[in-house]
């Protein structure tokens, strides 16, 4: 079976200051990955090249199969034009720490702006399945909100459904409840955690250490760059065998 | 009965003998600016109200809007076009971008008006061939093309087009990058989400600075008195260059734009409250 992720030497450079430092890794679908780690680990850097936010400066990766960002003929790499990276991105579906919503469209018009725009779907059909999303996350009656009347945990909610709003077969998730008050985090890591019962694969950024251990099928703890070490919650979180992982659990635990 | 310990406060107000003092100066200084002007036997308040509604003067006021939505309609368009030029990752159209805002910014628009009108002298035919060939696909006097109000036009199009393109830059720069992040993300294409997502973001900055274009626009449109350009101002001079009736015919033209300014005033409110949509929520606050 094809990996949805699959990552051999992966490097990222900006300027002079290298940020990831040769990741290999692999999801397979349906899996649910978690990068834990201190903040300035390279863990967002690698989600962002995933969707070619970030382009790789060295290494390979792979989603579904398919080379991230280039073509590869013959031992030469070509770029991807804009079009062909922005058609590999509908399939990937990205939920950002700051929930970076329109705010000049309503929830509803928010889910629905790349259907219509982007997929070509008619707008009747577009908003019908955008209501049955708002539903799903629990926010039926926000529809004709704006974000701005929402709290950050409903923006967080209509983001998912916003990414959902595209059937991709992978979802990325950078730190989705970092910005959250305390009493919101719950909310969005249960949609989450029903996403993942439903078979979503899944890459989370996370510092939610019980959600890590719950809904995780792989842990991924990367410092400097590097990963350190990889496995199940149980594996990494209950007997982590490695010193930087010991103390980074020490203090956040 | 027991009474409220805490009754209502009723206390002797301050007197801000200052504000009575400004107040009284300020009133009484108008009031001579005023009686000096109403005055002056050169005004001729009947004179005014003969002229106010006269054909000629109707005719400026349609050219001078004319030329308003005229100029702002192609300037705009050229603005976001240049402003889209310079942020773009092309080199050659940066600094093509850059230069034409350079100069068009740099020079008087008087001067550029009056350029306009003389086009003539420098390029006494305007030929457009198909490069590198003598086909000529365009190919008249300057002077045949340059009629009526077109030198106007162009003066004040590319104008209005280096300053609109720094508002638009301006306000495109102010949508949060996150924004094309989250659209990128999504599948959208560049071009697509400049379209859906930045622009209309951006024309909450964009529309209130527009706006003042627009009324700026309207009272520049009077310089093009200097080559004829049909114009309220041009139509109030060529009849007081006849009969001396200088002082009500510029009051005649001074009511009018007045008037045009203040129904431009209107609309810019209703215009930058309808894209602050999505934003006034939430107890006015901003977004996030």
């Amino acid at each position: 079976m094809t990996a949805m992720i699959k990552a051999e030497g992966v490097r990222k450079s900006f300027g002079q200051l290298e940020v990831l430092r040769g990741i290999d890794l692999q999801v397979a679908p349906g899996e649910v990955c978690c990068l834990l780690g201190p903040s300035g680990s390279g863990k967002s850097t690698f989600l962002r090249c995933v969707n070619h936010l970030e382009s790789v400066s060295a290494g390979r990766l792979w989603v579904d199969g398919q080379l991230v960002g280039y073509r590869q003929r013959g031992d030469k790499l070509h770029e991807l034009r804009e079009s062909e990276i922005a058609q590999r991105r509908r399939d990937i579906g990205m939920v950002f720490q700051r929930f970076n919503l329109f705010p000049h469209l309503t929830a509803v018009g928010n889910i629905m702006e790349a259907p219509v725009h982007v997929l070509g779907e008619s707008r009747a059909e577009a908003r019908q399945r955008a209501l049955a999303l708002l539903e799903r996350v629990g926010l039926a009656d926000k529809a004709d909100a704006y974000p701005a009347m929402l709290s950050g945990g409903q923006q967080q909610r209509v983001a998912i459904a916003r990414a959902l709003a595209m059937r991709p077969k992978l979802m990325l998730f950078d730190e989705p409840t970092s910005a959250l008050d305390p009493e919101l985090v719950g909310e969005v890591l249960d949609v989450m955690r029903d996403l993942a019962a439903e078979g979503m694969t899944m890459m989370v950024v996370t510092h939610e250490m019980g959600f890590a251990r719950e809904v995780a099928d792989t842990v991924v703890f990367m410092d400097g760059g590097v990963v350190v070490e990889a496995g199940t919650p149980a594996q990494v979180l209950g007997d982590p065998q490695h010193e930087r992982t010991r103390a980074f659990l020490a203090k956040v635990l | 009965m027991t009474t409220d310990p805490h009754p209502p406060i009723k206390a002797v107000p301050v007197r801000h003998y200052g504000r009575w003092l400004a107040a009284a100066a300020v009133a009484l200084l108008a009031y001579q600016v005023f009686a000096a002007l109403l005055s002056s036997p050169n005004l001729e308040p009947a004179t005014i109200g003969d002229y106010l509604f006269k054909d000629f003067v109707l005719e400026g006021v349609q050219t001078t809007l004319l030329l308003t939505v005229i100029a702002m309609v192609l300037g705009t368009a050229g603005g976001i076009l240049l402003a889209v030029m310079r942020l773009s990752a092309n080199p050659v159209l940066r600094f093509c971008a850059a230069a034409f805002v350079w100069f068009f910014r740099g020079t008087p628009l008087l001067v550029q008006i009056v350029f306009f009108g003389f086009l003539g002298a420098l390029l006494p035919r305007l030929t457009i061939t198909v490069p590198f060939t003598d086909i000529a696909v365009f190919d008249q006097p300057t002077n045949a093309v340059m009629v009526g109000i077109v030198p106007a036009v162009l003066a004040l199009s590319l104008n209005e087009m280096a300053y609109a393109a720094e508002i638009v830059r301006g306000g495109i720069m102010s949508v949060d990058s996150g924004q094309t992040e989250a659209a990128h993300a999504l599948g959208m294409k560049p071009g697509l989400t400049m379209r859906r997502i930045v622009l209309p973001q951006a024309m909450r900055v964009i529309a209130p600075p527009m706006g003042n274009e627009v009324i700026t626009m309207l009272k520049s449109t009077a310089l093009v008195s200097v080559i004829a350009g049909r114009d309220l101002m041009t139509a109030v001079q060529t009849v007081y260059a006849q009969n001396y009736k200088v002082i009500p015919l510029l009051a005649v033209a001074a009511i009018w734009y007045l008037a045009l300014v203040s129904v431009l005033s209107v609309l810019q409110w209703f215009v930058e409250r309808r894209f602050g949509r999505g934003q006034r929520a939430a107890g006015g606050g901003m977004f996030r």
